[in-house]
């Protein structure tokens, strides 16, 4: 630790670090999340996919050409932000809706705020939540269109929420939750499939441990305690494994512009996330609240940091 | 603002009149410049006939009110002036009501509350104070027919949009419903914000060049304004001999 602050003459060596560098790791990190997604639901996910990440590269093409800014499609960071809105969208969900979040997520929340970097949200989950708004029985489908003949079940949290009064749904065991469960968003269907992905990032230190961690955490714990018909008999194990949890924790909340930038400040935004999102999945209509969860605290963002800033090196001593 | 000047000829009259007239409905657009009346302008633009209806209503109490509060302006005493202000735009208010009772109910019953809190509405108070209170009667009624027009047009296209986008439909007419499935976001809350704040974005752009730079006293409410408002008012006065009242606190 001490070495690396040591800081030698010029000329030095960069470390190589770029955006378009993190952008292509998130990419192959989403990759598992893409083929598991394919193999539960068939290759229209890849139709959903492309049709996603064409339409948020040419909104950022045509939105930057329009605003005369520098053209920065060759970063990545468009074709990311399609990737994880395609991930978060229902498997049978119509592509026009598609195109329509790919020009909501880039033009309306990221380039009118002055593109990237400059977010106040998240632009997938934006998005997606006002896609969720906008059609709810489009983005609640959850019809497998690799099988349409079957009946669309409700999904692990939707179950959860209504396994008191309807007998027939099916909750399916942990096991099943983690190696895939093909009803939900396209992205939520294999937990093993992300985890290896973020685990990759993790590898990679595209992203640090301290917003997952605590994220999960706090949900394990919060609905442990209050989840079950007593307190401290909640089974918090099918709150991880199922929903948007994994998919959220590990690559939306640790979105660069709109997280924490100290490890203090990313912990206290996991525990926030992990408050809020516990607190709709429980006790709100809605069965799943990662993305809204995200949404708030990514509005906080600002806040954490001013409340977070460290103390320079040498500078601040107490009773001075 | 306000600088119409007691010009001689009959050319200069005109043209200060037209300036007047104008003046609300581009370079002091109400709702996309001084962002006034922004309450009723989310609540009830949901569709494109409520909002020209909200509009036509605050116009005509604008006019009312800005007449007779011209006509008062030499009477009202200035430390009462706001209650004297209130209670006159209320009469208008209250006319409006009643005849949109009586001759529009559909209108009436959608926009419901928004109707009675005109008399709370920032534009209305604010040209009252700005405007009537200083200027003819003639002059004070061009004002508020283009404060009116430029909030009813306002009005227009937020709900224009909102509607289209929300609902399918423009004035009631059927466009796209058929077609593809609106986006209920657009006639909820969120839609309104996120409609308010493209248009202001795209007027504040075209008219951008067009724009002479206000200075903070347009909404005349907290003391800085007055304060700088005073300042301008003092010097103007001082270079001009103006023939009108000004009213200098």
């Amino acid at each position: 630790m001490e070495n690396s602050l040591i800081l030698s003459s010029s000329p030095h060596i960069t470390g190589g670090n770029t955006t378009k560098r993190i952008m292509i790791d998130v990419v192959i990190a989403l990759i598992p999340a893409i083929i598991s997604g394919v193999y539960f639901y068939g290759l229209r996910i890849l139709a959903v996919v492309i049709t996603s990440v064409i339409s948020c590269v040419l909104c950022e093409y045509i939105s930057q050409k329009i605003m005369k800014r520098n053209i920065t499609i060759s970063d990545f960071s468009a074709v990311v932000t399609g990737v994880l809105l395609a991930l978060n969208m229902p498997p049978a969900i119509p592509l026009w809706i598609v195109v329509i979040g790919g020009f909501l997520a880039i033009v309306l929340i990221k380039q009118l705020f002055g593109g990237i970097g400059q977010n106040f949200m998240n632009p997938a989950l934006g998005a997606r939540a006002i896609l969720m708004i906008s059609w709810a029985q489009h983005m609640t489908n959850w019809t497998n269109p690799a099988n349409p003949d079957a009946i669309s079940g409700a999904t692990p949290l939707e179950a959860l929420k209504k396994g008191a009064e309807v007998v027939e749904v099916i909750r399916p065991d942990y096991l099943e939750l983690f190696l895939g469960y093909p009803v939900g968003s396209i992205g939520e269907a294999s937990i093993l499939a992300l985890l290896i992905g973020g685990i990759y990032l993790l590898y990679r230190k595209v992203i640090s441990p301290a917003i997952p961690v605590s994220f999960i955490g706090t949900v394990a714990i919060l609905t442990f305690i209050f989840g079950g018909d007593r307190l401290f008999t909640g089974d918090f194990l099918y709150h991880i494994l199922a929903g948007g949890l994994v998919l959220g924790a590990f690559f939306m909340a640790t979105d660069y512009s709109t997280s924490p930038v100290t490890t203090k400040g990313r912990i206290i935004m996991g525990i926030g996330c992990g408050i809020i999102t516990t607190i709709i999945r429980l006790y709100s209509n809605y069965p799943e609240g990662v993305s809204f969860a995200i949404l708030l605290m990514n509005l906080l963002t600002p806040m954490i940091d001013r409340f977070t800033v460290p103390v320079s090196f040498g500078g601040e001593t107490k009773n001075a | 603002m306000s600088n119409v000047k007691a010009v001689q000829s009959e050319s200069g009259k005109v043209r200060a009149a037209i300036k007047t007239l104008t003046n609300g409905i581009i370079k002091e657009n109400p709702t996309l410049r001084l962002v006034l009346g922004t309450c009723p302008t989310l609540a009830v633009t949901t569709s494109a006939i409520f909002g020209v209806g909200m509009g036509i209503s605050a116009t005509l109490v604008l006019i009312g009110s800005n007449v007779v509060i011209s006509l008062l302006r030499k009477v009202i005493p200035d430390k009462v002036r706001i209650p004297a202000y209130i209670t006159i735009i209320a009469g208008f208010v209250t006319i409006i009501q009643l005849l949109l009772k009586a001759y529009v109910p559909v209108l009436d019953k959608a926009l419901g509350i928004f109707i009675p809190l005109i008399v709370v509405n920032c534009i209305i108070l604010a040209r009252a104070e700005m405007f009537a209170s200083k200027n003819t009667v003639f002059m004070s009624a061009l004002d508020g027919l283009g404060m009116g027009l430029g909030f009813t047009i306002a009005l227009l296209i937020i709900g224009s949009i909102r509607e289209i986008l929300g609902n399918g439909t423009w004035f009631g007419i059927n466009l796209t419903k058929d077609l593809i499935d609106p986006a209920v976001i657009m006639i909820l809350p969120p839609g309104g914000f996120i409609a308010f704040g493209l248009v202001i974005a795209i007027f504040n752009k075209l008219t951008n060049n067009k724009v002479e730079k206000i200075d903070c006293h347009a909404c005349g409410m907290c003391g800085k304004a007055q304060e700088t408002y005073e300042n301008k008012v003092n010097s103007e006065s001082k270079e001009k001999s103006d023939d009108r009242e000004v009213a200098v606190k």
